[in-house]
């Protein structure tokens, strides 16, 4: 908590900002606001890769074995852009790969963590800024060495993004077992290091850095998605980095953690073995069902913020909001087995993990009749922000009620590891996640560059991708209906699903145009940089702390030493003559 | 412009709706259900598919209303100054609650006959996932695996009889596969070096897939086998049949690779 006075503050740091040079303020920086971008632009430079090998999971999915144009020889590397059956592995294990760890983890805690944090609990930085700085610096060795991994010989990785032993230990099970695996834990285990700084920082913040009057039940959802994503952060990744230390010896050092004796795969006999291959799997889901939360709990909170600012009302039961992320945060632990029901672990421990994942459902319902609440009786006004925000509602109810069948052992015999699980996690991520990320970039853009971005065309991006993402995902619910596996490179030779090509076709084509569509964002986005109109502090006439801060802040954010007076969703108090009534306003003499 | 917007959200519980009445006229279900146990599997499947439907559809025309009703410009009375209410947090905590206990509740049984309840009978044969093919071996005449007269196979072609019950012995050589049959509702995970069982009744004969339904490498869409159901007689005939060509063809066991 600063006790230094306004402008001492505010010259002290105007100073800093100029005087390192660009290396030190654009580049090394120490900023939170710079180095939240840093993630928001190498997120979604990630993003577009990620999409790309999307494309090439869907032309095989819609053309099996036709060589694909255009970027068939970039994403196969084989002649004449056909891709080959161990590249369409690589595919789907790289697309998971990149989406998840490149670009939804950092963008929502490395981007928009780091640029909320500290301006809406109302700190001039984060708590130990060179913590912040290395943690997107570790990305880098991540980036390089995964990219990298495409070139080496046998390619990328193959054994999916869950990289279940033995296929991704034993190093003549598959091509991408042979050098992209190890390259694929490397990378993992340097994501993990970042994601590990940036949560200790971002715990310490938002414990110690509040300003006065910041009281822990005055703080924004989006700050509660970020706190208790930080905390499952703690506690989970490390189990993730020993297994992945575990799965690295076991291919280079021969220690057999995850083969079973006399491990054989392609001719070649293991020397090494005793261990157990579905004792990754634990290991790995239990770092990797908090993971989907740490996915969904900020954009969550994010979609809280945007819903009550433009419904121009109070978020309905704020503090059932905060107890239930609390509350995912504990059952997550508690849950991974879901993911094993059919892995041959014990029938007896399935039914354990499947009731307490029948009781997960609950805090997620408890959020979405909140989200209706809000826009109950209020004043909704649909700029784009906000209609990005509703779609994560409308999308996140799809989402939401087809884990149920998952969660249903006897049904998820039938439906694990078929497309109705991709439907599933597609609607979490994409149209959940993914479209709560595109709202807060609307709506966080002005207080990134000072200017706005254009409303109309952000509006042409949303109704085109909005109708465009169900028809990819939705249509995946009945191809799993009729049990379609996920990740086969051909599944029309199955008599069971060969009439399932006509719509796969369909989905695929929405996909590529899907993916066209974006070109409206991205010229959307980096245009309003530089020409979009001018934002003023408060463009929104919110009430967050953030939104009394310059646009874009200066270096130590405030220009004067904000006092908090009261939470941030009060639109429409009879205290004040305006509809919104920011944090930082006293409340009127008597 | 609220009319678009509201109505851009309405598609949503529509084409959702539409998409799966719309599905089994192109032959989009459910595989054909071919096993005893199956129509509690699907029986289930239906009853969450109705009961998630349901609240899907109530949640997005609640959603559509709110967005047609509340729009700033045509909502002329002030906003609801209500920062939420107790006893509608109550309401919808309980409720889903409970619908989601009675679920996890009523499910267990068929959990329970699906993987916890072996019928007590020797098994049928044993199956063994390899990169790229799934391998059957038959006890023979005697009834026992793993002895002299057994009958291995590596064409991918499973017989069982029909209207009995079967018991499998599954395993894997090298990586994780799955076996997954759609038409019995089954699947189960295969791991070297742990030897899992399965079990089932086949109520109609024919021949039906088997998939292999977990990633285990460049050749995992080609691992594809066929389970055929044959009256006590022919499939009796079908062993005899096997054993015949065994001995001429003069197999090692205890197994050969291809
Ligand atoms: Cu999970
Ligand atoms: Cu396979």
């Amino acid at each position: 908590m600063s006790t230094v006075t306004a402008d001492v503050h505010s010259g002290d740091h105007a100073d800093h900002a100029h005087a390192g040079g660009f290396l030190r303020t654009y580049v090394f920086s120490l900023d939170h606001k710079i180095i939240g971008l840093q993630f928001l632009f190498s997120s979604l430079i990630w993003f577009f890769v990620g999409g790309l090998l999307a494309l090439g999971i869907r032309w095989q999915l819609a053309y099996p074995w036709a060589p694909m144009p255009i970027l068939g020889n970039m994403l196969a590397g084989a002649e004449g852009g056909q891709i080959a059956p161990e590249n369409y592995t690589m595919l789907v294990t790289m697309h998971a790969t990149v989406m998840i760890f490149f670009v939804i983890i950092p963008v929502l805690a490395g981007a928009f963590g780091n640029f909320l944090i500290p301006l809406m609990i109302g700190a001039e930085d984060m708590a130990v800024p060179v913590l912040n700085m290395l943690s997107y610096w570790f990305m880098w060795p991540a980036f390089i060495v995964m990219g990298a991994s495409f070139f080496v010989e046998g390619g990328a990785a193959q054994g999916g993004w869950t990289s279940y032993p033995p296929l991704s230990v034993i190093l003549e099970a598959a091509p991408g077992s042979l050098n992209g695996q190890t390259l694929w834990l490397i990378a993992l285990t340097m994501v993990g290091i970042s994601s590990m700084m940036g949560s200790v920082n971002y715990m310490t913040t938002i414990i110690q850095m509040r300003a006065p009057g910041m009281t822990m039940f005055r703080l924004p959802m989006t700050i509660w998605g970020m706190f208790i994503t930080a905390i499952l952060q703690a506690f989970a990744l490390p189990v993730l980095t020993a297994a992945g230390f575990m799965q690295l010896l076991d291919r280079v050092a021969g220690t057999g953690f995850f083969l079973a004796d006399g491990a054989t795969a392609n001719n070649a006999l293991m020397a090494s073995g005793g261990g157990q291959p579905l004792l990754w799997q634990h290991l790995f889901w239990f770092y990797s069902h908090p993971a989907v939360y740490i996915m969904i709990l900020p954009a969550m909170g994010m979609v809280s913020d945007i819903l009550s600012t433009f419904a121009r009302k109070p978020l309905f039961g704020y503090k059932p909001m905060v107890y239930s992320i609390g509350g995912i945060a504990g059952l997550g632990f508690i849950v991974w087995g879901h993911h094993m029901f059919v892995s041959g672990m014990n029938p007896m421990l399935g039914m354990t993990f499947m009731v307490a994942t029948m009781m997960i459902a609950l805090p997620s319902a408890i959020k979405t009749f909140n989200w209706l609440g809000t826009l109950w009786g209020g004043k909704i006004q649909y700029t784009t922000p906000m209609l990005f925000a509703i779609s994560f509602v409308s999308m996140f109810i799809i989402g939401g009620l087809s884990g149920i069948f998952m969660a249903a052992t006897p049904v998820d015999i039938f439906i694990h590891d078929t497309y109705y699980i991709v439907a599933h996690f597609h609607y979490v991520l994409f149209a959940g996640t993914a479209m709560a990320v595109f709202g807060a970039i609307y709506y966080w853009f002005p207080k990134m560059f000072g200017r706005m971005m254009n409303d109309a065309w952000g509006k042409v991006h949303f109704a085109l991708t909005f109708v465009l993402l169900n028809c990819v995902f939705f249509p995946m619910h009945i191809l799993g209906w009729t049990g379609f596996p996920r990740r086969l490179a051909d599944p029309y030779h199955y008599e069971t699903f060969r009439n399932l090509l006509p719509l796969n076709q369909f989905i695929s084509w929405c996909a590529f145009i899907m993916v066209g569509v974006q070109v409206i964002f991205v010229i959307n986005f980096f245009w309003s940089m530089f020409f979009g109109p001018k934002a003023g502090r408060n463009p929104w006439h919110s009430n967050g702390l953030e939104w009394q801060a310059p646009s874009p802040p200066g270096h130590g954010n405030f220009d004067f030493q904000p006092q908090i007076y009261r939470g941030p969703y009060e639109y429409g108090s009879p205290e004040v003559e305006e509809d919104y009534y920011p944090q930082t306003q006293p409340p009127p003499a008597e | 412009m609220k009319r678009f917007w509201s109505l851009l959200f309405l598609l949503v519980p529509i084409g959702g709706v539409a998409t799966f009445l719309v599905a089994p006229y192109f032959n989009i279900v459910l595989p054909r259900d071919v096993s005893v146990h199956g129509r509690v599997i699907d029986n289930l499947f239906m009853f969450i598919l109705y009961l998630t439907g349901a609240v899907f559809i109530v949640t997005e025309l609640v959603l559509f209303y709110f967005m047609w009703k509340y729009d700033a410009k045509s909502n002329s009375k002030p906003v609801k100054y209500s920062h939420g209410s107790h006893s509608l947090e109550i309401v919808w905590t309980i409720l889903p609650a409970v619908t989601l206990l009675f679920i996890a509740i009523y499910q267990m049984d068929a959990w329970a006959t699906a993987k916890m309840n072996p019928p007590n009978i020797k098994p049928h044969a044993e199956v063994t996932g390899r990169q790229f093919n799934w391998d059957f071996r038959y006890p023979g005449g005697d009834d026992e695996l793993y002895t002299e007269d057994d009958i291995v196979r590596t064409d991918g072609k499973l017989y069982l009889p029909v209207d009995e019950d079967i018991l499998l012995k599954i395993t894997s050589a090298d990586v994780l596969h799955s076996f997954f049959l759609p038409n019995l509702r089954l699947k189960q995970d295969v791991v070297p070096g742990m030897t899992q069982s399965m079990w089932f009744k086949a109520k109609k004969t024919g021949g039906y897939d088997i998939v292999c339904a977990e990633l285990c490498g460049w050749g995992h869409y080609k691992m594809k086998g066929r389970v055929f159901f044959l009256p006590r007689e022919e499939y009796d005939q079908k062993i005899l049949e096997m054993a015949a060509e065994q001995n001429t063809m003069r197999v090692d066991l205890p197994d050969e690779d291809e």
